[in-house]
Parts: C-alpha cells; structure tokens; sequence
C-alpha cells in the first residue's frame, strides 16, 4: 500500500512537471500573424458536419460491438487513412463520387451496428478504410488556404480521434442485454441518417 | 488504480498539442533569458514536439534499457546537430524530410514492432542531429545566446523524453499500451495531414 501510494505520488509529480511545462504562456512575448487556420478550425472541422460525426462515432460503436482486437485496430486505422484521404485532397488528386460514399458510411457503418455484423478483422479495417479516405478527401479539399497547417491537422485529428472514443464508449453498453439491444437502435438511427444524406447527394442538395 | 494515471496520460498529451502554438524555427523571446527560450522551444513547436514524443514513447514501451539509450542520445545528437548547424552559411528548410520522419516515427509507435536497439538509439541520433541542424540554421551563429538557447533546448529534451519514456515503460496494462499505441497512430495521421500541406497545390 505504501509503494503505491509513493508510485502514485511520483505520477503526479512528474505529470505536474509535465504539464507546467508544456503550458507556458509566459512564451507569448511577441504577437504571431499568418495563422489563419489554428487549432479551433481543425478541431471544429470534423465536428461541423453532421454526416461525419455520424459516421465517426458509428466506427466507434461498431469497434466496440466487435470487440478486441477491432474495437482498438478500426479508430487506429480510420484517422491514418483518412489523413491519407486528407492529404490526397490537399495535394488536388480528385478522386469520384466522394459525396456519395461520405452518405454511404453512415449508412453501411449503422447497418453493420444494427445488424451486429461480424466480418472478418480485415474486411473491417477494409470498409472503414475505404469510408475514411473519403472523409478525409472531402476535409482536405474543403480547406481554405493557409499559412501553416500543424495546428489545424492537431486539432482535425484528435476531434476525430475524440469521436471514435465517444463511439466506443456508447459502443461499451454492448456488455448488458438492453445494452446491446440500445446499441443496435443506435445503429438504425445513423442508418436512418445515412439514408438521408444518400438522398441529400444524390439530390445534388447542399448537406 | 491505473485509471487516474491512464486519464492523466491522454490529459497531458491533450493538452501538449493544444497548447502547441503555431511552429517557429527561430526561438522565441520569452523575456527570462535564452537559456528559457530554449527551454520553451521545444513546448511551442509542434514540429520538434510531436517526433520527440513519438520517439520517447515508442522507446519506453520497449523498456527502460531503450528509454535511457533515447534520453542520453537525443539531447547529444540534438547539441550536436545545432553546433553543425551554426557552420552552415545559409538557413534550410526541409519540410518534407522532417514531416516524413515524424510520419515514420508515428508507424513505428503505432505498430510497436519489434525493433533492436541498435536502430532505435540511431532513429534518435539521426532525429536529433536533422532537428538540431534545421533550428540552428536560422539562428545567429556568432552569438553566445544561441550556445545558451541550444542548452536550454537540450535540457527540455532531457526533460521530456524522462518524463514521456519513464510513463511509457512503466505501463504494464495491455489497453494502457494500446492508448499510446493510438497516440503514435494520431501522430502519423498529423503528419501525413503536414505532408499535404507541405505539397498542397494552390486552388
């Protein structure tokens, strides 16, 4: 018990020694200009569209409904690819009928919840990849111009990742019997939503 | 009992990229000195952060033994890399090159292969001698401040990699690991989101 405490003790320290370290403010002698894209834009980015908090959470939720090893491998693999699709977009590789698979996501990704679907783990990572490369080349081709884009692509990533985990934590109900019925409805709902969004792109009206 | 250390992990780490301020080459005038501006390099410059995280966590996963081999031949090849850069007449930038290693470095995290020693205390040399060279191209090459500022960033980089390397290896719990695991992954995609921005073609 004293051990652990000591241990805990000593966490706390050198996070605290962490943390003043990597906040210091005091570093704000001077005024920056050009960063027209910061943190805020990237972070809000993934989470002004409807469409794709659906389809990011659904990753979560359906990682979860699977289990390890997917329920870590698919929210690994869906920001690497869709940061691949991200830079496709920035680099002006255009690739089709990215509106279409952006509503098709929510849509697959909802059904294979509500369906409890259980591929194998690389079909899966298939399916989300292929999803995530379109997500990420609609972001990338959105982006307006700007001076440096670290910050922008630190916040895009960590909302997205954020997404995934809220998806995983809803995803965790799946344990309980009303749970995994809950989470099944969950997954009709982005269904229903993706079904909408299908609509909205094939209408050619604005999402 | 590993819940509090696990959320104050992802606090820290959440916290490191947003406070991140937007990246400079040249050091910042903190107003306590070089030696502090040196220090505060490090923490405001997202693209000498996120591979010094990559590479901290990446060797404290695979123990202590890698952990200190990190923590001795960053900093050094870092002071190295900057005395070679102060011999160069005209600053580099290397964008590209850099956003690759970070890249690679965020693959190696995430995956967590097995690597040897050898290759991951060289991954650090090589790390620290293009990030010491690349800032200290820009900076003035005469000047005894720049001496001290390369300190300063040499004892932030002593800091961090303790720190990050000694949290990394002492995680014992299977989903502790995969969190930082996710981390490395979080720091490929950002720098493969840098890549295109480093080849972004105008509209």
């Amino acid at each position: 018990m004293k051990n652990f405490i000591q241990r805990a003790g000593a966490t706390r320290r050198s996070f605290l020694i962490l943390f003043i370290l990597l906040s210091p403010l005091t570093a704000f002698a001077h005024k920056r200009g050009g960063e027209v894209i910061g943190f805020a834009s990237g972070f809000l980015h993934p989470i002004s569209g409807l469409d794709h908090i659906l389809a990011m959470v659904a990753v979560g939720m359906w990682g979860a409904q699977l289990g390890a090893p997917a329920m870590w491998v698919l929210p690994v693999v869906f920001p690497m690819v869709m940061a691949l699709g991200g830079m496709m977009g920035l680099m002006g590789i255009k690739l089709p009928c990215i509106e279409l698979c952006i509503a098709l996501s929510a849509l697959a990704l909802g059904f294979a919840v509500c369906r409890e679907a259980r591929p194998k783990l690389w079909i899966a990572a298939i399916i989300v990849g292929v999803f995530a490369i379109a997500h990420g080349h609609a972001h990338g081709t959105e982006l307006p111009m700007g001076a440096s884009g670290i910050l922008y692509s630190i916040g895009f990533v960590i909302a997205t990742g954020l997404l995934h985990a809220l998806g995983i934590g809803i995803g965790l109900v799946h344990r309980w019997p009303a749970g995994r019925i809950a989470l099944r409805v969950a997954g009709a709902v982005v269904a229903m939503g993706g079904v909408f969004f299908l609509w909205k792109a094939i209408s050619g009206e604005p999402v | 009992m590993r819940l509090p250390r696990l959320i104050l992990f992802w606090l820290t780490l959440a916290i490191t990229l947003i406070a991140a301020p937007p990246a400079h080459a040249h050091l910042m005038n903190t107003g306590f000195g070089p030696f502090n501006d040196g220090l505060t390099h490090l923490f405001v410059t997202p693209e000498d952060l996120l591979p010094v995280i990559a590479i901290a966590l990446m060797a404290g996963l695979r123990g202590p033994r890698f952990g200190r081999a990190v923590l001795l031949a960053l900093p050094v090849a870092w002071l190295a890399g900057t005395a070679a850069g102060f011999l160069l007449a005209a600053p580099i930038k290397l964008p590209v090159a850099e956003t690759i290693v970070t890249i690679a470095l965020g693959v190696l995290l995430a995956t967590e292969s097995p690597l040897p020693f050898a290759f991951v205390t060289c991954l650090a040399i090589l790390l620290g001698l293009l990030h010491g060279i690349l800032n200290a191209s820009e900076l003035p090459k005469t000047s005894l401040s720049s001496l001290i500022s390369a300190a300063g960033v040499a004892v932030a980089l002593f800091g961090a990699v303790s720190l990050l390397a000694g949290q990394a290896a002492s995680m014992r719990v299977r989903w502790a690991r995969v969190a930082v695991r996710v981390a490395g992954s979080w720091i490929m995609a950002i720098g493969l989101l840098m890549l295109g921005w480093a080849m972004r073609v105008p509209a």
